[in-house]
């Protein structure tokens, strides 16, 4: 709190009475955004900005700067980022609805899942799991242990399945069973190997097959502590599955996860999810005001 | 996004070469763009500060504005001042104890049990040692049972007591049963934790305390971004780490935590990990992660070319 209130107060007395902030303070402003991860690119963007405002609407106090900062800030972030949300909500207008979850190796996914259907769960939703990540050690039971906490059921198959295939099974279990909300876990994959990429795109294209325009939701889960090539991840993820939204992982450390604001950006796509520990509840509404503040803390 | 440094490096460069005659705002100019490469490729924003000034230093003084290839010259600073950074070829893991313990540390998901299946492998297979691996993640649904998998596939033994939560008699519990087995070499596969969570921090340190490792590594995600500089440091207050596990190398990731480590630290990078499966681990090499970062094999041909 302290840094972040004598971040602003510095920039704003460099700048209350002047039509042009000086170099100092957008070198202290750069290296916040950056330090925070927002990427060189997107930092100019920023910058510039914020020198068009402040010399169209001169001389301004400390308050009114650190307001332009977030406005212009969180003004990159996806239109779709209300940013004033506190529930987590599942349209109503698709039964069940279909959730796919995807990203690279280690970044939060199966945790994410799990924290989100507990959130679901005591929304009083129907929610099914499926286990479609058949490679990595473990990964199965680390599922159920998730499946077992929040009490839904897990749809598996053996280790080294096809994923496809669990992915059909949990679908059709979840229209037999009338389930509200089927998520399904995939492995971690770089998004530089083609042949698992396409794994992805084959395991989407299954669920069609069993319910309508289904996954109606694909999350790409990205490390909060990832710097510039959470972009290609977006990118390459994008392009193999066409995510609708983003959660972003490990908040609760040091790591800003100031990346997603840029991908937010260029890919129009909105951050919905922020995780912030490691238990059932640390899963929070991504909110975007919030976020840009966290910047400025130490 | 990542555009080549060698795109923009030709850029300037131009510029260098283009005018009749070369100023030390061209020189600038060049630095610049080295700085805004470091930035892309995730090196932390002070340590690509106090590098490109170097260079720039050593530009000037080693009058880059006078020589007929500034070009060259500049690359050839610029690679040089990375590769020392970076630090000396790799240096191997200490196994004189009997038994040689090994201690993983970092953050969550970085790729510590999939990095200590592989390290097992490694000296079995490479080394001809007998290791065990000793379960003492107490907290991640099913750590254990990924541990035990791991050994599985490596065909190394694995230590866990499944009742217990406590990691620092586990690993205790570990170590005799190491000797009792004629083990000698013992992995400690932990839980990730934050940086920010004294209480993982102090139970970590209260191992490393009563293992007495040889070697305690910090096990990294090479696509980690600013936030390396700040988990380097913690971890190493704390433990005084020997050496760095750099991961998930198989991706394109430029990787510039590594010389934000190596800098704030100054331990040595000892393996990386490129890939998921259990022999994907090999040395550390300075100079080809030096290229990396600055996707330097582009530069060094394009240099060659004019
Ligand atoms: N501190 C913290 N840890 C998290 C958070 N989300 C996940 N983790 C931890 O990160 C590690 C990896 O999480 P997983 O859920 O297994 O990640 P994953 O993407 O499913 O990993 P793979 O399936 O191996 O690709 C685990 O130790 C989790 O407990 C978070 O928001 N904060
Ligand atoms: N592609 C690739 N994946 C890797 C590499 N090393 C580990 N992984 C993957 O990264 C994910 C996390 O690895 P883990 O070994 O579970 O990481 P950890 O540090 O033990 O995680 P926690 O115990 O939750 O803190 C898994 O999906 C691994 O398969 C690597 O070098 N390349
Ligand atoms: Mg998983
Ligand atoms: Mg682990």
């Amino acid at each position: 709190e302290k840094t972040k209130t004598s971040f602003f107060n510095k920039l704003g007395k460099a700048v209350a009475g002047k039509s042009k902030v000086d170099d100092d303070v957008l070198d202290n402003l750069e290296e916040v955004l950056v330090t925070s991860d927002v990427g060189v690119n997107t930092t100019l963007k920023i910058i510039d900005r914020i020198e068009a405002r402040v010399s169209k609407d001169k001389y301004m106090g400390t308050d009114e700067l650190q307001t332009i900062l977030r406005e212009e800030i969180a003004g990159l972030l996806s239109e779709t980022n209300i940013g004033e949300e506190t529930e987590f909500k599942i349209p109503n207008t698709k039964k069940p609805y279909v959730i796919m979850v995807v990203g690279v190796n280690g970044a939060g996914k199966t945790t994410t899942i799990g924290k989100l259907a507990h959130q679901f769960k005591s929304q009083g939703y129907k929610v099914v799991l499926g286990a479609a990540d058949t490679f990595r050690a473990a990964a199965i039971d680390q599922l159920q242990v998730w499946a077992d906490r929040v009490d839904v059921p897990i749809i598996k198959q053996k280790m080294g399945s096809d994923p496809a295939s669990v992915a059909f099974d949990t679908l059709s279990s979840a229209v037999t069973t009338e389930a509200d909300v089927v998520i399904i876990d995939t492995a971690g994959r770089l998004h530089n190997k083609i042949n698992l990429m396409n794994e992805l795109t084959k395991i989407k294209r299954v669920m069609d097959k069993v319910v309508d325009n289904a996954p109606h939701d694909v999350l790409l889960v990205l490390d909060g502590s990832t710097g510039q090539n959470a972009f290609e991840q977006a990118k390459q993820f994008t392009k193999a599955t066409e995510v609708t939204s983003l959660a972003v992982t490990k908040l609760d450390g040091t790591a800003k996860g100031g990346v997603v604001i840029g991908i937010s950006d260029q890919f129009q796509i909105p951050v919905k999810y922020i995780g912030v520990g490691e238990g059932i509840e640390d899963l929070q509404v991504f909110n975007k005001f919030e976020f840009v503040d966290s910047f400025f803390k130490l | 996004m990542f555009d080549n440094l060698s795109e923009k490096l030709d850029k300037a460069l131009h510029v260098l070469k283009g005018h009749g005659q070369i100023t030390e705002i061209n020189v600038a100019e060049t630095v610049k763009e080295v700085r805004r490469a470091l930035l892309d490729a995730d090196v932390n924003f002070k340590i690509a500060k106090e590098f490109t000034n170097r260079v720039r230093e050593k530009a000037l003084g080693q009058n880059v504005l006078t020589t007929l290839q500034p070009g060259q010259l500049m690359v050839k600073i610029v690679k040089d001042e990375l590769t020392e950074l970076m630090g000396g070829d790799a240096e191997g893991i200490d196994l004189s104890g009997n038994p040689s313990v090994i201690l993983m540390s970092g953050l969550q998901g970085s790729g510590k049990t999939t990095f200590s299946g592989k390290l097992a492998n490694y000296l079995k297979t490479k080394k001809t040692k007998k290791p065990l691996l000793v379960a003492c993640d107490v907290y991640r649904p099913a750590a254990i049972d990924q541990l035990h998998i791991v050994g599985e596939q490596v065909g190394v033994e694995v230590y866990s007591d499944r009742g217990n939560n406590d990691p620092v008699a586990i690993a205790k519990a570990g170590i005799s049963q190491a000797k009792s087995l004629g083990c000698n070499v013992v992995i400690i596969d932990t839980a990730g934790r934050l940086a920010v969570d004294q209480e993982m921090m102090d139970e970590i340190a209260n191992i490393h305390k009563a293992v007495k490792p040889q070697e305690t590594l910090f096990v990294v995600d090479s696509m980690t971004g600013q936030d390396a500089v700040n988990t380097a440091k913690a971890f190493n207050d704390i433990l005084n780490f020997d050496g760095v596990i750099l991961t998930k190398l198989d991706g394109d990731t430029r990787g510039g935590a590594a010389i934000s480590i190596k800098s704030v630290v100054d331990k040595p990078i000892k393996f990386i990990g490129t890939g998921e499966k259990m022999e994907a681990i090999d040395v550390f090499h300075p100079s080809r992660m030096a290229d990396r970062i600055l996707g330097m094999g582009d530069v060094i041909s394009l240099v060659e070319r004019a």
